[in-house]
Formats: C-alpha cells, structure tokens, sequence
C-alpha cells in the first residue's frame, strides 16, 4: 500500500488530500505512521518500531495498524492500486 | 497604480444567498493592475445588494429583465451610455444572455461598447436539452437527459431511466426525484418559476466539481480552475470551496474549449465518479458566483475578460494555487431609505 504521492501532511498532524480538498486530522502516532508509509517503509518495519515504542502488545499494533490503513483506503488517501 | 482608465458595466448584483456573479466579477476587475477600472451597475430589482456597495460599484442604474426584449434593452443602454460612455459590458446572469449574445455586434458598432461571450451557436448547443447531443459533438460523458413538456410523460420516463433522476428547470433550479410522484411535484415547482420544457436527467453518484475556465474563441484555454464545494446551502450552492489539483479534469476542460472553440467565460459542472470517471451535467455560458476563488488562487479571469473585450492578446495562465479556499459569509448593510428610494423611482443611483 502506498500513500499517494501529492497528499500533503503537516508538522501539526493535518492532512490534505488536493485531487478531493478534503482534510483530515491525525494524532502524532498517526502522522507517524503516515509518515513512514509515505517514505515507503514496509508495514512489518512499521509494526516493529511501533512495538518497540510504545507501551503495547504485538495483536493490538496488528489490529489497530490494519484499521488505519484501511481507513486510508476509504478515504482515498492511498494509490489506487494499493494492496 | 493601474493607469489605463475603463468604464465596465456589470450585471448580476444580486449577491444574496444564490449569488449572481456580478460582485466577485467586480472585485477581480477592481483587482487590476493594469486598469483603474470605472463599475457602473445595471440592476433589475431595487433590493440587489450590489446597488448599495459603493465602494465597488460607481453608479446603478436600473434595465428592463429580459422578457422585455432587445429593443427596450437597447434603449435603456442607449441612455446609460450618453452618461457613463461604458468600454465594456459584463452580462453575468443566463437568462440575459441570449439578448446580449444578439445586441453585442451592435453595441459595439453603435455605441462602442465591447464585450466577449460566446457565440449564439455555442450558447444555444450546451443549454441543458441538448447537452446530451453537446458531450458527443465534443467528446465528454454526460449523463442521459430528456425534456419533457408535462407530467403526463413522467409515467414513461422508466424506459429510458431509473430512479433516483434529477428534474431540471431551463436556467436554473435542480432537484433529485426519488419517485415519479417526487418528479411531477418537482416539475410543478421549476415549471412555475422558470418555465418550459423541464430537464430529466439520470442521476449520476460521485462528487460534484466544478471549473472555472476562459476560453479565446479560437480553442485556447486562458485559465482554468478547478474546485470542490465544501459547504452547499439548501439552494445548492457553495458556501465555501477549496481549488483542486485534477489533471484530469483541467484535460477534459481544455479539450472542451479546443473543440468547441469557447469564446468567453464559462463553468463546467462535472461529476467525478468513484470510478474516477467524469461526466459533465452542466454548463453555465458565464463567469461562477465563486470566480473571485479564482483571482485569489492567482488567475483574475475578470481582468483577462476585460483585456480580450479590449482586444488585447492575453497569454494563458500557467499556474493556480492549489488548496486556496473561499468561505462566504453574510454581512448586513445599513443602508438609507432615500437610497432605495431613489433607485426605485428614478432608476438609477
């Protein structure tokens, strides 16, 4: 999966999205996590550094990292031919 | 300081909840560098809020609607003109195009004022009935559309449509019907404000965007902005709006204007599907009420109009502001009684 190329993500955690204008607002784990997918790190080097940071357990960071993504999925903010 | 002196006489100063586009026109024109523009309004009705803005507008002065003909349109501008000697005229509202598209040859032959809009053959071609015919002449999807004359041929619309459809009115006025029962209440409604036929059009989901564009009148796009609406009042019009970076959609604009040769300002409104197909459900012959999104965004469209009224050579713009957003918001003037008074019974002020 890969963020498209022309999203815009601030130091605040704001996003903006210019082919839809629409924004959105994510907290510093999310502008994180955005941040490294837009760098094209693997999800599983994604996961890892997620675990190794914070206070969690490996199933939490699975399932919360997969509700993100998908949810970047809905909101058009990844390639369309994301997989 | 701008140096070349203009008079412009702008219509559309309704600039109330379904805003013409005349005072954002205006305040593009007033943005000019080159030109120290002269605004003389021309009203129809005493309550245009533009009327009273004088800080943009000069001087308003009343003008027969439409219905009246070009004759008494005519000598209405035949006046004006004796006091204000206008260079050029900005029509903004549909529904008075077609007289001005008919009296700019002699406008401008008889009392030199200029203006640029499209031709009688382009305006007539994208009206809401024939759009269907337009989008194949120049190669854009447009949704499947009828006209219908009463609501009688409502019954028969599910041969050719399926529910939800959109019932149109021939200038203005959309609404989505759901049933044919919603459809005739729909059709009585735009009919008894805006006449015949009605327009039925296969609703189409996606997002609706919109561009702003300007064309030469010999295929070449001067600018082109697109935008989405961010806030949409219960008229469906936009409150605020954002620019937007659409390639696509800017391509299927400049292939427009290339085919057609589009002469002067005009709006696509387009729905982008979540296929990422776009398809054209209108197109308005003038300037949006939201144009002034567009000086912001760093193309004043209203001053290139001005320059190719002029007869001036306007290079194309090359860049927009992406992101650039607009928010509009209501704003009570206080205005004298003898004001209105003198508009409305002398007919200008």
């Amino acid at each position: 999966m890969k963020i498209k190329k022309n999203i815009a993500l601030s130091d605040t955690g704001f996003v903006f999205n210019p082919s839809t204008g629409d924004s959105f607002s994510v907290n510093p784990i999310g502008l994180e996590i955005l941040r490294k997918l837009k760098d094209n790190e693997p999800h599983e080097k994604i996961k890892k550094h997620l675990l190794d940071s914070y206070s969690t357990d490996a199933d939490s960071v699975e399932k919360d990292f997969y509700d993100f993504t998908k949810m970047l999925e809905q909101l058009q903010l990844t390639e369309a031919d994301a997989k | 300081m701008p140096s070349k002196k203009v008079t412009v006489a702008v219509t559309g100063l309704n600039n109330v909840d379904s805003p013409g586009p005349g005072i954002p026109v205006i305040r593009g024109l007033l943005d000019s560098k080159e030109y120290d523009v002269r605004i003389i309004g021309l009203s129809y009705d005493a309550l245009e809020p533009g009327i009273y803005m004088h800080e943009l507008v000069a001087k308003t002065y009343q003008i027969p609607l439409p219905s009246a003909g070009i004759a008494s349109i005519m000598e209405r501008l035949k006046h004006i003109n004796s006091v204000e000697k206008i260079d050029v005229i900005i029509p903004n509202f549909d529904a008075e195009l077609y007289n001005f598209i008919k009296m700019a040859p002699v406008l401008e032959k008889e009392l030199g004022i200029k203006s640029f809009l499209p031709t009688m053959e382009q305006f007539e071609e994208r009206h809401k009935a024939n759009l269907s015919d337009f989008g194949e002449k120049y190669g854009i999807k447009v949704p499947k559309s009828k006209m219908i004359f009463s609501t009688a041929e409502i019954a028969s619309l599910t041969k050719d449509f399926t529910y939800p459809l959109v019932v149109k009115g021939k200038f203005y006025d959309a609404s989505v019907a759901y049933s044919p029962e919603q459809a005739a209440q729909y059709f009585n409604k735009i009919s008894a404000k805006w006449g015949l036929p009605i327009i039925i059009q296969q609703f189409t989901y996606g997002t609706e965007v919109n561009v702003t564009a300007l064309g030469d009148g010999n295929g070449n796009t001067i600018g082109a902005v697109p935008m989405r609406k961010q806030v949409i009042t219960d008229k469906g019009k936009a409150w605020a709006g954002i620019t937007l970076e659409d390639e696509e959609l800017l391509n299927i604009t400049r292939k427009l204007i290339r085919n057609s040769k589009w002469r002067g300002p005009c709006e696509l409104e387009m729905i982008k599907t979540n296929d990422g197909e776009y398809f054209l459900i209108e197109i308005n012959p003038r300037t949006p009420a939201w144009i002034y999104l567009a000086v912001g965004a760093g193309q004043n469209h209203p001053e290139a109009l001005l320059k190719m009224a002029l007869g001036e050579k306007v290079k194309p713009f090359e860049h927009y502001d992406i992101g650039k957003m607009f928010i509009r918001y209501s704003y009570d003037m206080i205005c004298d009684l003898k004001e209105f008074e003198t508009i409305s019974t002398l007919g200008e002020l």
